[in-house]
């Protein structure tokens, strides 16, 4: 029986900025309708992975495959269709501080599908719907919104275009354990009502396992320990074991001291 | 002997640092320019930025052009007093103001205006993934937000600087009428019998460069901007010093190229 094809397909992934060898030879596969979580210390290379698929940072030497298809060896035209099947929510939101809220979420539909602006808002209202965010926000600047909301606006503008492929950089970080959560529980709803397939990038271990199906550790530049995000706090190997549970000793503390 | 090979090598990593960065902003040039000359536009954008160059722009504009012309004519009738040459106020005013003061002093406040706040815009856009967004989105950052500088830099500077002529000319005369006693209908004959179409063409030439330049250098400085506030700080900075020194020194290139038969 053949093996389905990976969504991606990521094959000795190198990348280095100076001395500093960020990646080191990552392998990675996100297989079609499933979620992925990629832990890690910081300054292990999880952003410079997901800015690597998404064009926004150049490999050194490796294969990143969407589709079975080789986005590094592509022409750029068919690079850029690839990776626009992406959709991306940015640690921070990134939100266009000079748009409103609904014109950040129509952005796609705006400035590339060249939608009219009523219709676009009438988009924008919709998918605002679908996080939970009411219409009355929509002609809010984003600065006028709380942490929470505008990580929601945030997704509203990744979901819009219904990608097939979604990457989350920290989408808890600098949120509450509630409002956290309640993001964790939007990004499922999202993920699977589109049937997209995801890399999330974590510290929070609760939002790991909430929101991936499977999970992969990066140490040293490569992935170190690939496995389902439930037993992410059970697992045996060293590395993971101090990572999840933020023990002072261990392999990852006497890497640092080198 | 540690000395001199300590001098050679800072003095090379500043030429080698001196090179790259020339043929960064060259790089930058050739692709803004090449994102004019092909579709998609973006034509909210092109309006958004002629309004924040142009429009915004105007009143200082307009205050540096008046006080300069004054300031001219009285200077000039101080000066040329003294040599029985005051009839050649009026086209002293006009010509310094057409040919050169017009488009430099203009270029010069719009830089320190909307070149830095081009820079901090988009320096902020860069520190806080707003750039990076925008290509996940499937839209072109060159295009989007560099192009469109580009061509409102172009086409309002010239516009601008129709503007200061004339409110320059204006300034001369007001001085040269009121305060200096000429007559108003001898003093704009004598304006206009000496001023060329040339004089003004050629002014509104040097101002659509300079808008280039202005537009250019607060985009490069902004786009390239890291490391937080600090940086975004430093690229305004260097946005309004770059133009400010490339306006004088191509302003040199130009009268050259422009006036010197």
């Amino acid at each position: 029986m053949s093996q389905a094809q990976p969504k991606i397909r990521i094959r000795g992934l190198k990348k280095a900025f100076g001395d500093k060898k960020v990646l080191d030879g990552v392998d990675l596969d996100v297989m079609p309708g499933t979620a992925m979580v990629v832990i890690g210390g910081s300054g292990t290379g999880k952003s410079v992975l997901i800015k690597s698929i998404l064009g926004l940072v150049t490999p050194d030497a490796g294969v990143i495959e969407i589709d079975g298809e080789d986005v590094l060896k592509a022409p750029a035209r068919r690079a850029r269709e690839l990776r626009a099947q992406i959709g991306m929510l940015f640690q921070n939101g990134a939100l266009f501080d000079s748009l409103s809220v609904w014109e950040n979420v129509a952005f796609g539909l705006l400035a590339e599908k060249k939608v009219k602006r009523g219709a676009a808002r009438d988009k924008a209202i919709e998918v605002l719907a679908q996080v939970g965010l009411a219409e009355n926000v929509a002609n809010l600047s984003p600065s006028e919104l709380s942490g929470g909301m505008q990580k929601r606006v945030a997704l509203a503008r990744a979901i819009a275009s219904e990608p097939a492929i979604m990457f989350f950089d920290e989408p808890t970080t600098g949120l509450d354990p509630i409002m956290g959560a309640v993001i964790d529980e939007l990004i499922v709803d999202c993920v699977k009502r589109l049937g997209s397939s995801s890399i999330a990038i974590t510290h929070d271990m609760a939002s790991a396992q909430r929101i991936g199906d499977s999970a992969a550790m990066l140490y040293e530049g490569r992935v170190c320990w690939t496995g389902p995000a439930s037993g992410l706090l059970t697992s045996t190997d060293p590395v993971v074991d101090q990572f999840t549970h933020g023990r002072a000793q261990g392999p990852i503390k006497m890497a640092l001291r080198r | 002997m540690n000395f001199i090979l300590g001098l050679i090598a800072a003095i090379g990593a500043a030429v080698l640092n001196a090179v790259a960065f020339i043929g960064e902003l060259g790089m930058f040039a050739f692709s803004g320019l090449s994102h004019i000359l092909r579709p998609p536009y973006y034509p909210r954008m092109i309006g958004r930025s002629l309004m924040e160059i142009g429009f915004n722009s105007l009143p200082v504009v307009a205050l540096t052009a008046l006080f300069t012309g004054m300031v001219l004519a009285l200077q000039s009738y101080t000066g040329f007093s003294r040599f029985n040459a005051e009839s050649a106020i009026a086209s002293v005013v006009v010509l310094s103001v057409t040919r050169e003061l017009g488009p430099v002093l203009a270029g010069l406040m719009v830089s320190g205006r909307a070149g830095a706040a081009m820079a901090a815009e988009l320096g902020t856009m860069r520190v806080t993934d707003q750039i990076d967004a925008l290509s996940t989105l499937s839209t072109e950052p060159m295009k989007y937000l560099v192009a469109p500088r580009l061509i409102a830099g172009i086409i309002a500077l010239p516009l601008l600087v129709a503007i200061a002529d004339i409110l320059g000319v204006m300034g001369g005369f007001l001085v040269a009428t009121w305060k200096l006693g000429f007559n108003p209908g001898t003093y704009l004959v004598s304006t206009f019998s000496n001023l060329r179409s040339d004089d003004v063409v050629s002014g509104l030439i040097k101002a659509g460069v300079f808008g280039f330049i202005i537009a250019l250098m607060g985009c490069f400085n902004g786009y390239r901007s890291r490391g937080g506030a600090q940086g975004v700080g430093a690229a305004t900075t260097a946005a309004v010093v770059s133009a400010s020194i490339l306006i004088l020194a191509l302003d040199y290139v130009l009268t050259q190229v422009l006036f010197v038969k």
